[in-house]
């Protein structure tokens, strides 16, 4: 009986919840960061892989096939460990904001080839006609992209974009490896403490339903948003 | 000129140019607008042109008639390289046009395109689709730009529609639109591309009608139509097109009631008993 109440004693995730909020924190500024910027990245890229220049096409369809078939873990080392700490490249003298922006660099990197391949899904869906009646009125390629065809092929894949946001979210919790701090951090560390030696498995519940506070609404919102914004044909 | 859409000062145009033979930068009242010289375009293996001319003088209103997979709507895509042409040259205006980029772009602007499917702008409201080109390609300023549209809506008879988007519109409505759409570049020529095709049978007048009244406006058109009333009523001239090939140009009269060549009686007779 004794075991039981302490294999579900939620007492240390409670006496922590401060420093778990801390990694909440951390984790919710580099997904907002990385979201952005990945889908940036992820709508050049496409640009890049349906442009008429062969080159562009070429290193689109490069990025794309190394950064998705590259472990994120290994991205993460390589900005933090690699470009960081090794080459020196840093974002500023404070470790904090370098680590930081090493994530959501490499985070970003690695997620942008995941939107570049859901747009370009998208940009399937949009009709031969709509390229063709926007070039007839003279427009170039590149305002017919930005004016006509992206904006209908970003409405095609809200729902498919929503699913790789969820899964950046969680993927935040790699950027441990990064040197980042982040709730997989906070929770590794309060694990490693001599002191913890209760309430692993309520620590895990409880940091899996914060993180299932920040995806379920990314769910929904982009699931509202695929219905709201949907192009009639 | 018996046909009814001929108009008197589009026949010394016509005059001047036949006498003169061919393009003549220097003299734009005079030099046809749209020249197409030897092109020739394969699908493949499949010779799909095969040494096309053909001339349109400004004003004049060309159909291009003929059975399905004769090259018709290949040309007409052709005139505003929508499809790449293999050899020959397509002159609009006296200028060759360019292969690819913003110089092509711009000469686009100037050649108008109505399709088969409409191809509206489906995220954009119908407004938004007529004022685009002129705003970004023109640089109208968007005061003016909406003032125009709200103009040639009207007179296309969808000015009450302009807020709506084209899914909400039938397809006369959104063809009359797309046309719309193309008069707002102002353009030198306008090309059809089998306008009605699509259109329920009762929705197919009510875009001839805008046709009609825009040939009588002495826009250039050339227009890809299984619509042979039109053809009488609107056309200076019809070309008659088959196996890639250009058989037979001929007057509307002429070419209904006493077609030259044997592929075009052949062709008329099935498609007029019905």
């Amino acid at each position: 009986m004794s075991q039981l109440s302490e294999l579900f004693d939620f007492g240390p995730f409670f006496d922590n919840f401060d420093l778990i909020l801390e990694g909440f924190w951390a984790t919710v500024r580099l997904s907002a960061a990385s979201a952005v910027l990945s889908l940036v990245i992820g709508t050049v890229l496409v640009s890049f892989r349906v442009s008429p220049v062969p080159v562009l096409r070429a290193v689109g369809a490069a990025y794309v096939n190394v950064l998705r078939n590259t472990p994120l873990t290994l991205v993460l080392l390589m900005c933090a460990l690699g470009l960081n700490d090794t080459l020196a490249l840093k974002f500023s003298d404070d470790p904090g904001t370098t680590y930081y922006w090493w994530a959501v660099t490499g985070l970003s990197a690695y997620t942008g080839a995941f939107v570049c391949e859901a747009l370009r899904s998208g940009i399937n869906t949009v009709p031969l006609g709509q390229a063709e009646a926007a070039r007839s009125i003279g427009l170039t390629f590149f305002q017919s992209l930005r004016m006509i065809i992206l904006p209908q092929a970003f409405r095609a894949v809200i729902a498919p974009l929503g699913s790789i946001l969820i899964a950046m979210i969680k993927n935040t919790t790699v950027a441990a490896a990064a040197s980042y701090a982040e709730t997989a951090t906070v929770m590794k560390d309060l694990l490693d403490l001599p002191t913890f030696n209760s309430g692993a498995i309520p620590l895990f519940i409880g940091v899996a339903i914060g993180f299932m506070l920040l995806t379920l609404p990314t769910g929904f919102f982009f699931g509202w948003l695929a219905k709201r914004m949907a192009v009639a044909r | 000129m018996t046909d009814s859409g001929g108009r008197p000062e589009n026949v010394t145009d016509k005059e001047v140019t036949e006498v003169a033979g061919g393009p003549q930068e220097g003299d734009p009242g005079a030099a046809p607008l749209v020249v197409v010289e030897n092109v020739n375009k394969y699908f493949g293996d499949l010779h799909v042109l095969k040494d096309i001319n053909l001339t349109v003088n400004r004003g004049e209103v060309v159909v291009i008639i003929g059975p399905s997979g004769g090259g018709k709507s290949t040309l007409c895509r052709s005139i505003n390289r929508l499809e790449p042409i293999d050899s020959g040259r397509i002159l609009v205006d006296g200028k060759e046009l360019p292969k690819e980029g913003k110089e092509l772009a711009r000469l686009r602007a100037d050649v108008g395109m109505v399709f088969q499917s409409f191809n509206l702008f489906a995220h954009k409201t119908i407004l938004e689709n007529v004022t685009l080109g002129p705003v970004k390609v023109r640089k109208v300023p968007k005061e003016e730009a909406e003032k125009h549209a709200m103009e040639l809506l009207d007179r296309v008879g969808i000015a009450s529609q302009a807020q709506k988007y084209p899914a909400q519109l039938s397809g006369g409505q959104q063809q009359r639109a797309a046309i719309a759409r193309s008069l707002a570049m102002r353009p030198k020529v306008m090309l059809f591309d089998e306008p009605t095709s699509a259109l329920d049978p009762e929705m197919v007048n009510e875009v001839l009608d805008v046709m009609t009244e825009l040939a009588r406006e002495g826009m250039t058109m050339i227009v890809v139509t299984h619509e042979m009333g039109f053809a009488r009523r609107a056309a200076q001239k019809v070309v008659f097109m088959a196996d890639g090939q250009i058989v037979e140009e001929n007057t509307p009269d002429e070419f209904f009631t006493n077609a030259r060549t044997d592929r075009a009686k052949d062709f008329l007779s099935k498609i007029l008993t019905h």
